[in-house]
């Protein structure tokens, strides 16, 4: 993001191959992207030379690390009349080095900051937030479905990332070192980064020009809401998987269940808005019982509650639900036409 | 609430068990840890996360006053898993309880006026609350009257309650049943309530009137509210909408930018004309 400063360095491919053996030798656990059969996806590695760097973006977001997909709030033994809970002992959750995210990714920690700890705070996800890093490579490419800069971010863009690497080109990167966390990393290591140089930064990176402005989507979604024949049209594919809401980097709506029996646990698990469970109500009564209701909230929360309940956008533009529909529904394309419509 | 660790209950002990109607029943907890006990406060409208552990967790208001000190109470229809779970449970089991969430009814702002509540069914149990507040605090408030509806009268909750309010002078209890509800002895209204209310014609001077019900009670009740005068932001209600975590986390209880876990679930109907109706 322009204006932010960071302190420049540089770092050949080889002294990133030693940092991330110095943090896997100090039990962090390091997550990348890494190619596994037709795709990439976030995973442990040990070595820099399992991650995946020609790919333009990872099926599923990095979210796992601070939200994972089923995760133990606490343990209960139910025996006698008498319950015992056991709380999650948090000094047991790893220190973790997110490796080779993308700058929307990056940009969608604040977004999911805002939804756990806005009015109150979330023990497990904070305690995994506190102990997490975030070291993001640019875009050098963009695909058809990337929009960071009609949402506030950019291929190169800083927000939200610890360290900002950007390919320069024969083996070597710019290192930006944009927050405490990244300068810590940085003095544990001073002597593998160099200094930066006058490479040029922008002409590495994907060109994207923005397509919708997202005070227009804003505006626009007030008015659509009683709208419901628009929703319709826009929904009339969805088959209410919920695959947007999993790749989402932002979504982090949560079902709560209990698991193994009186003497079990309580689990936080993903879902989704999609789902018409989701609000079912005991009595069959459903607040939002329409396919093209649930699509509206969908977009609503993103585009105009999290905006001004949370001050945060809750999209980033990375363009995994549009990958990964599996009836092709762009939300690029629902958006550019809400920011058009004049109902 | 747990201040460590919003998700975390505290351990409630079963101290009474109350069969309302059928598949109705009243828990009455106390705190397993007094000390717990003794720093947990609450204020009218609010709900909780009642729990069985193995089975999950449910969303109940706290039907007992907070005048009555020392326990809380929760009313529940068995439906799903966790109140089928709950409706086994026989005193001094253990469940678990987060809470309380939520806003409240102003009862302050209510001191000096007329008091007008109107219920269905099963959504008695959150104007219990505020009704044993407002009696607890009787000198503070003018006429009070309840209008309670139920589909029969075996499905009336709090008989005993009813009883006792209707034998005070400073309480006008209106019972009725839904047409074909009544029993041979039944000795209140036939009817649905906004029927009811209708024909009872209360006064709107100066009153504020409070509605729980079944959704299409609602529907019918406002509109015979207003043709007597009552005034859309002196007439309150609560929703219900489903929720997980009771905390603004989870994200399935919002109408529109609202969240009814924590700018509810007490509303007034001014403020729902001006809500999406996604409830």
């Amino acid at each position: 993001m322009k204006g932010m400063e960071t302190d420049k360095r540089s770092i050949q491919r080889e002294a990133l191959a030693e940092l991330m053996a110095q943090w896997c030798s100090e039990g962090k656990r390091v997550l990348a992207p890494k190619r596994s059969g037709g795709k990439v996806d976030f995973d442990r590695v040990t070595s820099l030379s399992e991650v995946s760097f020609d790919h333009v973006q990872t099926v599923q977001s990095p979210k796992s690390a601070v939200f994972p997909r089923v995760e133990e709030l606490f343990s209960f033994r139910s025996t006698d009349g008498r319950v015992e809970i056991r709380e999650r002992n948090l000094d047991t959750l790893p220190e973790t080095v997110v490796f080779g995210l993308r700058p929307c990714d990056a940009a969608a920690f604040a977004a999911l900051e805002a939804i756990f700890n806005w009015d109150g705070p979330d023990r497990l996800f904070s305690a995994r937030r506190a102990r997490t890093t975030l070291v993001t490579v640019a875009c050098s490419r963009a695909d058809e479905f990337c929009f960071c800069t009609s949402v506030g971010g950019g291929p190169g863009a800083v927000t939200g990332s610890d360290i900002l690497l950007t390919d320069l080109g024969q083996g070597g990167f710019l290192a930006e070192i944009a927050s405490a966390k990244g300068r810590e990393l940085l003095s544990a290591a001073g002597s593998l980064f160099g200094p930066a140089g006058d490479a040029d930064k922008e002409s590495r990176l994907a060109k994207l020009p923005a397509v919708f402005p997202p005070d227009a989507v804003a505006a626009a979604l007030a008015g659509l809401f009683a709208e419901p024949a628009f929703w319709e049209e826009q929904s009339r594919r969805c088959v209410g998987c919920g695959a947007c809401a999993y790749v989402c980097p932002t979504c982090a709506c949560f079902d709560i269940q209990d698991e193994g029996g009186a003497t079990g646990k309580r689990l936080r698990c993903w879902d989704s808005c999609g789902f018409g469970l989701f609000t079912l109500h005991t009595s069959g009564h459903n607040p939002r019982p329409l396919q093209s209701q649930r699509w509206r909230q969908r977009l609503m929360h993103k585009f105009s509650y999290m905006p001004e309940r949370q001050g945060v956008l809750g999209c980033v533009g990375c363009g995994r639900c549009a990958r990964a529909c599996p009836v092709d529904m762009n939300i690029l394309e629902h958006i550019r036409a809400i920011a058009e419509a004049r109902p | 609430m747990n201040a460590n660790d919003v998700f975390k209950p505290f351990l409630m002990r079963i101290e009474r068990v109350i069969e309302e109607a059928p598949d109705v029943r009243t828990l009455r907890l106390e705190f397993q840890n007094e000390d717990q006990g003794r720093g947990f406060s609450f204020r009218t409208g609010q709900f909780g996360e009642y729990s069985v552990f193995g089975e999950g967790e449910c969303t109940f208001c706290i039907a007992s006053s907070p005048t009555r000190q020392g326990y809380i109470e929760c009313t529940f229809r068995k439906a799903g898993r966790v109140t089928s779970a709950l409706a086994a449970l026989e005193k001094d089991e253990i469940i678990g309880f987060r809470g309380p969430y939520g806003n409240v009814f102003p009862i302050d702002e209510w001191q000096g006026k007329n008091l007008l509540f109107i219920a269905g069914g099963i959504a008695l149990p959150p104007m219990r609350s505020v009704i044993w507040n407002i009696l607890d605090l009787r000198d503070r408030y003018r006429d009070v009257t309840i209008v309670y509806g139920a589909r029969t009268v075996a499905d009336l909750v709090y008989k005993r309650e009813l009883r006792e309010w209707a034998g005070r002078d400073d309480v006008k209890l209106v019972t009725t049943v839904d047409p074909g509800g009544e029993t041979p002895e039944w000795q209140g209204e036939i009817g649905f309530v906004p029927a009811v209310l209708d024909r009872l014609a209360p006064a709107s001077h100066d009153t504020v009137a409070v509605v729980c019900g079944p959704p299409v009670m609602i529907k019918f009740t406002f509109p015979v509210l207003a043709r007597l005068g009552f005034a859309p932001e002196d007439i309150y209600t609560t929703l219900e909408n489903r929720m997980k975590c009771g905390v603004g986390k989870c994200g399935r209880c919002n109408t529109g930018k609202y969240f009814v876990c924590k700018d509810g679930p007490v509303f007034t109907f001014a403020q729902l004309q001006e809500m999406p109706q996604e409830y």
